[in-house]
């Protein structure tokens, strides 16, 4: 068969073993019991190890890439800083132009070790630290929450469509895409003018109500769930036509395999032969798009807090781009690219385990 | 007359996590230009590592291949010259074609690389190679691959390996992959090919009887080491290794089979 | 025996050289003609979906090329009198805070999405091409190190990183948007060339190629990359799609100056001036619903190539809905057999 793959990346390439060869030598059974595939977990540590260098190196270059008197300007503006405040400052943003830059760069992840990086201007001098934690865990909850939903929706949507091949369900592919097609801020903006504005069923933005104290009371969780609802529901509209599409095409490829014929012909009911057949098998280069569209969806939820003035990280970041708070900017991209490595990080452990033939490297 | 001399060939893969692989101990064998060795054994036995070695497509772990008394170069003007001499065709006749790529193109392209014909010669010589491997020229030279059917695919493969005029064929169990009405039809084209250009020829090959019609002498391959090797004849109807007389128990014969109901002697 | 004797034991071997008809290919002898084999390089573009898609595509391109004649007014012509009105006869799509028209402005937009985005899939698909070809062809780790590049950039949040970058300048040209997103989105495709080479690198014609002393380079260009071309395309238009979209965001967070016009930029205005709160959906509709439309144009392409790339995925559905005719569900595994009434009867009697 000359027809080239489709354009998912293959399961083969992310195992580190040819799986030709793990077919040949593995003789062993291996028993129902998961082993943790450590060769594999440890060749995707060095990996992440290295990603994070380089994450940080980049964000070492970033402030000493613009222009200098921008810079300096900035320092000059605050009067009020502590000494040592003021050397973290230049040692993070690249003013102390008296040492080499081997220096600079030692001095950098000297500070990092520390957790000092730097103070903020736009907000009162606070440091970035303190700033910033503040603000990642509203991103966390309405992006984690909203993924998985999302991810859940479109692959569970995109089995069963899979499944019933040629049914009026297939309507579902396009109209989803098209929705994932629109930009995330437009969506926003749209919901915000028919349900917030027009039909007033939901407030226009922010996290919770004005004037209210964050607290684990029930009122407050419940603001902040209504307040809430608007953005995460965006969110989920505009990425399910991505998940539901791979998922239907995956249980196309593989509803054609020559096992889910034998698992039918033995007589194994429907849903079975559905679910822990097909789905299965299916889902696995899901869970490696996942893994790797976590610095999209990042990326789109950014938007999505400006556009709903939601206090997490994105628009702490937009805010500093506006104010020229060099300090925070590069703080908050420090943590997002952390964040996006730790939920890489857990998606190829969760595919470690659902993948047997990673499991079996080891047997 | 060419000469090519196997000499104590061993190949050693190194397979992560499984320590390794030994897929030739030891092979040596002498080819020369007129007489065709069957190569028999199971899968996994090495018959296709000799292929790759042969083609330098792998290098042995230790161990020399020479021919004409030279061993092979690594790199340069010798390994080309080598490499128009020895010629290989594939066992699978629907990947062994570029499935983008018309039938003239993958005749042109060795005619090309090797400078066996001046260039206003080359259609002429495409279609001539055709025809010597019993192919109506007009008929398929603008077709691509997928177009043709399984045994015109690998007739193809051999007009591409002849067209550099080599001295050695290595021919990788080429008929596997064909239809069982057909396969005759190519084994005898090998054959007046060989006759007619005197080649040496190693016929690999899993299939016995096959390898005795084709062949003047058999080597018996078990797990990268040749247990056996001797005339065609010889080699079939009076083994002396036990893997051999295991291999020839192992493949239908409708005189035994008759021999056995009827209780008769063997 | 000797080769002789056994050249005589041949039979008349069955005839295998028969010809086979195709439509389509020129009369034997002649090669294909210029026009045969360019159609046939296109030949994934040829199905029902692909051509709508590249139709809208197309449209919009040429709005982009004559924007200046097609536009009733420039985009930038303030006109006090006409604030804020809906569409009239005068101005088909209504008018800005300031009068100006919102159709010019559109118009005129297209032509910075249509050059930010082709020009920055291009940059990027050059690099994919390069790092994935090369990556899935050596082995060793030469490979894996490209592996680990490609990776690095998959992982690293592109907007966020192209947020900070665009800050630090004034007034970035178009060209210099279209290279930051170019470089910044070029690792998906890199990643899914370099699977597919790796499976192609094992296939017999490259290894015949090899085999044939052919070059590296021709190896690459003349025997793999046409094989690859399908994926190539898909991943081009997905980038299109994604540098688009990035542009447009950038613009509308405000990130790339407002002087350039696209989009983006007008959504900008839009919702600075409170035009979503205050429903003046015709200012803030069109250009949302010109990303929508070319955006779905791009997929319905990528469509038309998966289906051609993957021949399950078209007939899938077709056979199902056969099937169901016939009052078959495609996942029985087992074929309902229908007997006649005659057959029917005559067990009947037989007992």
């Amino acid at each position: 068969m000359t027809a080239v793959e489709p354009q998912m990346p293959t399961t083969d390439e992310r195992s580190p073993v040819d799986a030709v060869e793990v077919g040949t030598t593995a003789t062993k059974v291996v028993a129902g019991r998961s082993r943790i595939p450590w060769r594999f977990l440890g060749g995707r540590a060095a990996f992440y190890i290295f990603t994070l260098w380089a994450a940080l190196t980049i964000n070492f270059f970033l402030p000493r890439m613009m222009k200098g008197d921008a810079v300096s300007q900035y320092l000059s503006r605050n009067r009020n800083v502590s000494p040592e405040a003021a050397d973290a400052l230049r040692s993070l943003l690249g003013l102390d132009t008296d040492k080499t830059l081997f220096q600079q760069y030692l001095d950098y992840w000297a500070l990092l070790l520390r957790g000092d990086l730097g103070v903020s201007l736009l907000h009162g001098l606070r440091p970035v630290t303190e700033v910033v934690s503040q603000a990642l865990p509203w991103t966390i909850g309405l992006v984690g929450f909203a993924t998985i939903v999302s991810f859940a929706i479109g692959t569970i949507g995109g089995a069963v469509i899979g499944w019933r091949r040629g049914s009026r369900l297939e309507a579902l592919i396009p109209i989803t895409t098209f929705l994932s097609t629109i930009p995330y801020f437009w969506l926003g903006l749209l919901a915000i003018a028919v349900f917030s504005v027009n039909l007033g069923w939901f407030p226009i933005g922010k996290a919770y109500g004005v004037g209210m104290v964050p607290g684990w009371n029930l009122e407050f969780i419940g603001q902040v769930i209504v307040h809430g609802t608007l953005p995460a529901a965006t969110i989920v509209i505009a990425s399910l036509g991505g998940w539901m599409l791979g998922m239907r095409n995956m249980m196309l490829t593989v509803l054609d395999e020559d096992y889910i014929t034998v698992a039918q012909a033995k007589g194994m009911p429907n849903q079975r032969v559905l679910w822990r057949y097909a789905a299965r098998n299916a889902v696995l280069p899901q869970i490696q798009s996942f893994a790797l569209s976590i610095g999209f969806i990042v990326g789109g939820t950014i938007v999505m807090e400006m556009v709903f003035s939601y206090p997490g990280v994105g628009k702490l970041l937009l805010d500093a781009t506006n104010a020229k708070d060099y300090a925070l900017m590069q703080g908050v991209f420090l943590v997002i690219t952390l964040s996006v490595l730790v939920a890489n990080i857990l998606a190829d452990i969760a595919y470690a385990f659902l993948d047997p033939r990673t499991r079996q490297t080891e047997a | 007359m060419s000469t090519l001399e196997v000499k104590s060939v061993t190949k050693v893969y190194n397979v992560r996590g499984a320590g390794q692989l030994k897929a030739l101990d030891d092979v040596s064998f002498t080819l020369t230009s007129g007489r065709t060795i069957g190569l028999v054994g199971q899968s996994g036995s090495g018959k296709s590592t000799i292929a790759k070695i042969l083609t330098q497509l792998e290098t042995p772990t230790s161990g020399e291949v020479l021919l004409d008394g030279t061993p092979i170069p690594r790199r340069g003007r010798g390994l080309r010259t080598y490499r128009q001499q020895l010629r290989m065709v594939f066992q699978d006749p629907f990947a062994s074609l570029n499935p983008y790529h018309s039938i003239r193109y993958h005749l042109e392209r060795p005619l090309r690389l090797d400078a066996v014909v001046p260039k206003s010669e080359t259609e002429a010589e495409v279609r001539r190679l055709l025809e010597r491997v019993r192919l109506v020229p007009d008929a398929v030279i603008d077709r691509r691959p997928h177009e043709l059917s399984g045994g015109q695919r690998q007739r193809v493969a051999i007009a591409r390996a002849l067209a550099s005029r080599p001295k050695i064929l290595v021919a990788d169990e080429p008929v596997s992959m064909l239809d069982v009405s057909i396969r005759l039809g190519v084994l005898n084209l090998l054959a007046d090919l060989q006759r007619e250009e005197g080649l040496g020829v190693l016929y690999i090959t899993h299939d016995l009887a096959t390898a005795r019609h084709f062949s003047d002498e058999i080597m018996v391959l078990n797990q990268g080491r040749i247990v056996e090797h001797g005339p065609a004849d010889d080699v079939i109807l009076r083994p002396q290794d036990p893997y051999t007389q295991e291999l020839r128990a192992a493949s239908p014969d409708p005189e035994r089979f008759f021999a056995d109901t009827r209780g008769g002697a063997r | 025996m000797t080769t002789t004797e056994k050249a005589g034991r041949r039979q008349a071997s069955a005839p295998d050289t028969f010809l086979i008809r195709t439509s389509g290919t020129g009369t034997g002898g002649e090669r294909q003609s210029f026009w045969a084999k360019l159609a046939s390089a296109f030949a994934m573009f040829r199905n029902g979906k692909s051509i709508a898609g590249l139709a809208i595509l197309a449209f919009f391109v040429l709005v982009a090329i004559f924007a200046d004649v097609l536009a009733p007014f420039s985009p930038t012509a303030i006109d006090n009198s006409a604030r804020l009105q809906p569409p009239s006869a005068a101005h088909w799509l209504g008018t800005t805070h300031i009068g100006e028209d919102v159709l010019s402005q559109v118009i005129h937009g297209t032509r910075g999405v249509i050059v930010v985005g082709f020009l920055a899939a291009l940059i990027a698909t050059v690099i994919a091409i390069t790092v994935g070809v090369i990556a899935g062809y050596l082995s060793g780790w030469k490979s894996e190190a490209l592996s680990a590049l490609t990776n690095v950039f998959l992982v690293i949040p592109g907007l966020p990183l192209i947020i900070i970058v665009a800050a630090m300048f004034e007034d970035p040209p178009l060209v210099l948007i279209a290279a930051v997103l170019g470089l910044t989105g070029w690792a998906w495709g890199a990643r899914v060339l370099r699977a597919q080479t790796m499976s192609l690198r094992n296939r017999d014609f490259v290894q015949a190629a090899k085999a044939n002393g052919e070059p590296l380079r021709r190896i690459i260009t003349v025997e793999m990359l046409p094989n690859l071309m399908a994926l190539i395309a898909a991943s081009f238009v997905g980038t299109v799609t994604a540098a688009i979209l990035g542009l447009t965001t950038l613009s509308y967070i405000g990130v790339i100056p407002v002087t350039t016009y696209n989009w983006g930029t007008i959504l900008n205005w839009a919702s600075a001036q409170g035009a979503f709160g205050q429903n003046q959906w015709w200012w803030y509709l069109p250009p949302g619903l010109c990303i929508a439309a070319i955006g779905v144009a791009l997929s319905l392409i990528n469509f038309g190539i998966d289906e051609y790339v993957n021949p399950r995925l078209r007939s899938a559905g077709e056979r199902a809905r056969a099937m169901k005719k016939k009052g078959l569900n495609v996942n029985d595994a087992v074929t309902a057999v229908r007997t006649t009434d005659a057959a029917a009867a005559a067990a009947e009697t037989k007992k």
